[in-house]
């Protein structure tokens, strides 16, 4: 028997419930992710309640509260868009998906600079194999100046839960790229506008996040 | 040639006209061939970590004042590290959802693919990918933490690869589980949405087959859990690259805190590996007593409620880690609170034998060693439940036995069973019975051989992996009945090979459709399936064990049973 490709077509099932569903589930399991990345913050903050609340201190709220509001606007602007779409004003739609991924990357960029201070500062994570050429930062590697442990638990947690998130940002801004480029081609338009809905649940979910770790690290010192 | 079948899924395809061969089944989307696919790769790794095995027990053939060395002493943990990881992360937990739950899911609720054919094909690639990856990197580097990697051992551990360099393979396996897992997830996602959307006319929840229950439940699981200890084994590697100590108690970190975030999912994902075996044995055994399953709908709840208890009882593996005693007294009674749902479903098999015209084909012998060895496997699950003889039975040989009682005398044997069931109906062919029967008797034999003295060894106070043991006569004997029964158990294991391969290449053609006469819907289907699944969509209208209702319909010939050749 010869392989053979059939001429029927092939099978296309748009299921649009039920891929919204799979979306949520999806997103529940985003959630799941980033909840044991709280399970541990919350151990280690009461365990090291102190060291949390002074290393806290160090975070500059006013750059954080700018940024939650970037996030916020965002969410606003993507919403706005998704309405724009079913309302058939593409054009519309295409610019406020545009202002939501400006607004995304204005977020990464306030980032950069908070990340920089903080390596001005001598806080950063590095590699044992740089640490062990000297390269790595004395307030968290092993020696006189290192800071006490919970303080250093507070930086590397800190580092690393807004490193995932602003990963996320970054797979959410490249996701409305596609997604505006699919609009543009018609692709995504008034009666088929699944794809940039998920985009949009996806973004907010994205937000949602940071709302909990903005608190969490800057507000509670 | 019979027009009927003139095209199905193994001859023909809906990829693009330009693929063929291997192409066309590594790019495609259909569930039938990346079912197949999942259970090659599958089987491929399970052998090899089959043969791993054999070479540990081999190790503890004769005790230590012999000097016997089959595997160097520094590289024993480095096996059994690649046994357990290879047997769970690549075996076990993809197991029979991805294998046959992909195959049969869709067939059995009349629909003709899964919701979501890309995602899954996603899944297959993340799956292939991650298995390389921790095989590759396993091999090379030797990582030996066990498959559990429980700090702090997992971050201090520096491993040589076997060329002499330095090359992190505890890092590698971690990543390659978070990747593994991400596949399960989509899996999991592609089954739920697929049962909850796509069931065809009549097809009520309460109308589904039982595999398909347990898939359902098991997916919940997969979905729910693994996210958790995907973040958890990121963590670890981390801590690996860098000076945080989150696990680390010198640095202000708490191991402890790993385990539970380790346990959270690997003791549901327990429940991953054995639920869909449970709903196999479900399919089997009404098909081979040709009468209605006993406490249908008790056997669907219980599956979804083993999937919930299961959830609560993770710190059970943890009584002797140093958790608080209320957590553990808590932990060890609702242990015992799972066994209630399981022991209904294994009350219920053995009801549906009662009065039965038993028919003791291949599949149901497997069966039927399936509810034997998981009844040992379950209640000795009990005593390690239980607080004050887990801290004397924990880490020794005794929870070795009993994990492979339930894994692989359960899990191992309703998958292997499973297939034997539906090998005519995926492939068209029909295997040498005396050949399968013969599978059967020597794993039966030679996986009780193996374990049962390891029972009696871990009660003495043998641990677990060590490389070798005192030579005291009741170690001694013990451990060389129990390889003994390794060797018998590999003979198993290279037949069940060899009869698959046979009934593949020289199985007798059988192109009828219901060759055990089961009365559920995958059945009604050509043998092998056509491309999709059934010619026009089929309307539910009974019970799916209501083998009198299916026997009329046999007679009136609006459905096929079995027929004489």
């Amino acid at each position: 028997m010869s392989e053979q490709a059939v001429t029927v077509e092939a099978f296309h099932h748009h299921d649009e419930d039920g891929t919204r569903l799979g979306f949520w589930l999806f997103l529940f399991t985003e959630l799941l992710l980033f909840g044991a990345f709280f399970i541990v913050y919350g151990v280690y903050r009461s365990a090291h309640l102190n060291d949390f609340k002074i290393a806290a201190e160090s975070l500059n709220t006013g750059i954080g509260t700018t940024n939650t509001i970037i996030l916020l606007a965002s969410s606003l602007t993507m919403v706005l868009s998704l309405n724009a779409i079913k309302a058939g004003r593409v054009k519309l739609a295409k610019s406020m998906l545009l202002i939501t991924m400006a607004l995304g990357t204005t977020f990464l960029i306030i980032k950069g600079f908070e990340w920089n201070a903080k390596f001005a500062h001598h806080l950063f994570l590095q590699t044992s194999a740089a640490i062990a050429e000297g390269k790595g930062s004395p307030l968290l590697t092993p020696g006189p100046e290192m800071l006490p442990d919970g303080q250093v638990l507070f930086y590397g947690l800190y580092f690393i839960m807004t490193g995932t998130h602003a990963l996320h940002i970054i797979i959410g801004a490249v996701w409305m790229g596609i997604v505006y480029f699919w609009i543009a081609k018609g692709s995504i338009n008034p009666d088929n506008a699944g794809v940039l809905e998920r985009c949009g649940l996806y973004w907010h979910l994205v937000d949602v996040i940071w709302i909990f770790l903005f608190p969490l690290y800057y507000l509670v010192a | 040639m019979e027009t009927a079948n003139s095209t199905n899924y193994l001859n023909s395809h809906t990829g693009s006209r330009w693929t063929s061969g291997f192409m066309s089944w590594i790019t495609s989307t259909d569930h039938k061939r990346i079912g197949v696919m999942y259970g090659l790769t599958m089987f491929s790794f399970f052998f090899l970590a089959v043969l791993i095995g054999f070479i540990i027990k081999l190790q503890k053939f004769y005790p230590a004042a012999s000097g016997w060395e089959i595997i160097p002493v520094e590289w024993y943990g480095s096996f059994f590290t690649l046994h357990s990881v290879i047997m769970i992360f690549l075996f076990i937990v993809p197991g029979a959802p991805a294998v046959l739950g992909n195959f049969f899911l869709p067939l059995q609720i009349g629909a003709k693919d899964v919701a979501f054919p890309r995602v899954n094909l996603l899944s297959y690639w993340l799956y292939l990918f991650g298995a390389i990856m921790a095989v590759v990197g396993i091999l090379l580097g030797g990582a030996d933490t066990g498959w559990t990697f429980t700090p702090p051992y997992s971050v201090t551990t520096r491993t040589i690869s076997m060329f002499g360099t330095q090359f992190d393979s505890v890092s590698w396996m971690l990543t390659a589980a978070f990747i593994l897992g991400w596949g399960t997830i989509l899996t999991g996602i592609n089954f739920i949405i697929t049962i909850h959307r796509m069931r065809t006319k009549g097809m009520g929840y309460f109308k589904m087959p039982l595999f398909s229950w347990s898939i359902y439940a098991a997916s919940w699981i997969q979905v729910l859990a693994t996210p958790v200890v995907g973040i958890s084994l990121l963590m670890i590697v981390l801590e690996r690259m860098m000076p945080v100590g989150f696990f680390d108690p010198n640095k202000g970190g708490d191991p402890i805190l790993f385990q539970h975030l380790f346990w959270i999912y690997s003791h549901p994902a327990v429940y991953v590996m054995i639920l869909p075996s449970m709903g196999l044995v479900s399919e089997i055994i009404p098909t081979n007593s040709q009468k209605p399953i006993f406490g249908y709908k008790s056997i669907a709840i219980a599956s979804c409620s083993i999937a919930g208890v299961g959830y609560l009882i993770w710190a059970h593996h943890m009584f002797a880690s140093g958790m608080s005693d209320v957590a553990s007294i808590i932990f060890s009674f609702l242990t015992f609170f799972v066994a209630i749902p399981t022991a209904i479903k294994v009350f219920n098999w053995i009801a549906t034998l009662y009065k039965a015209s038993i028919a003791l084909t291949p599949p149901m012998l497997f069966a039927l060693g399936f509810v034997f060895n998981f009844s040992i496997g379950g209640l000795t699950g009990m005593f390690l439940g239980s607080l004050s003889t887990d801290i004397h039975l924990h880490d020794t040989d005794f929870i070795v036995a009993h994990f492979h009682y339930t894994m692989f005398g359960g899990a191992a044997f309703g998958i292997i069973g499973g297939i034997f069931h539906y090998f005519p109906k995926m492939f068209g062919k029909m295997y040498s019975h005396k050949l399968a029967n013969a599978t059967f008797g020597f794993m039966f034999t030679g996986f009780n051989a193996l374990f049962i003295p390891m029972f009696i060894l871990g009660f003495y106070g043998m641990p677990r992996r060590y490389h070798t043991y005192p030579d005291i006569p009741l170690f001694t004997n013990l451990q060389q009945a129990s390889t003994i029964g390794s060797w018998i158990l590999v003979v198993g294991v290279i037949l069940m090979f060899i009869t698959w391969i046979h009934g593949l290449l020289k199985g007798k053609k059988s192109r009828q459709e219901n060759p055990w006469n089961s009365s559920t819907l995958e059945w009604q289907t050509a043998s092998p399936p056509t491309l999709y699944n059934f010619e026009e969509d089929p309307v539910v209208t009974r019970h799916p064990y209501d083998y009198d209702a299916f026997r009329a319909e046999v007679k009136a010939g609006t459905s096929k049973g079995a027929r004489d050749e």
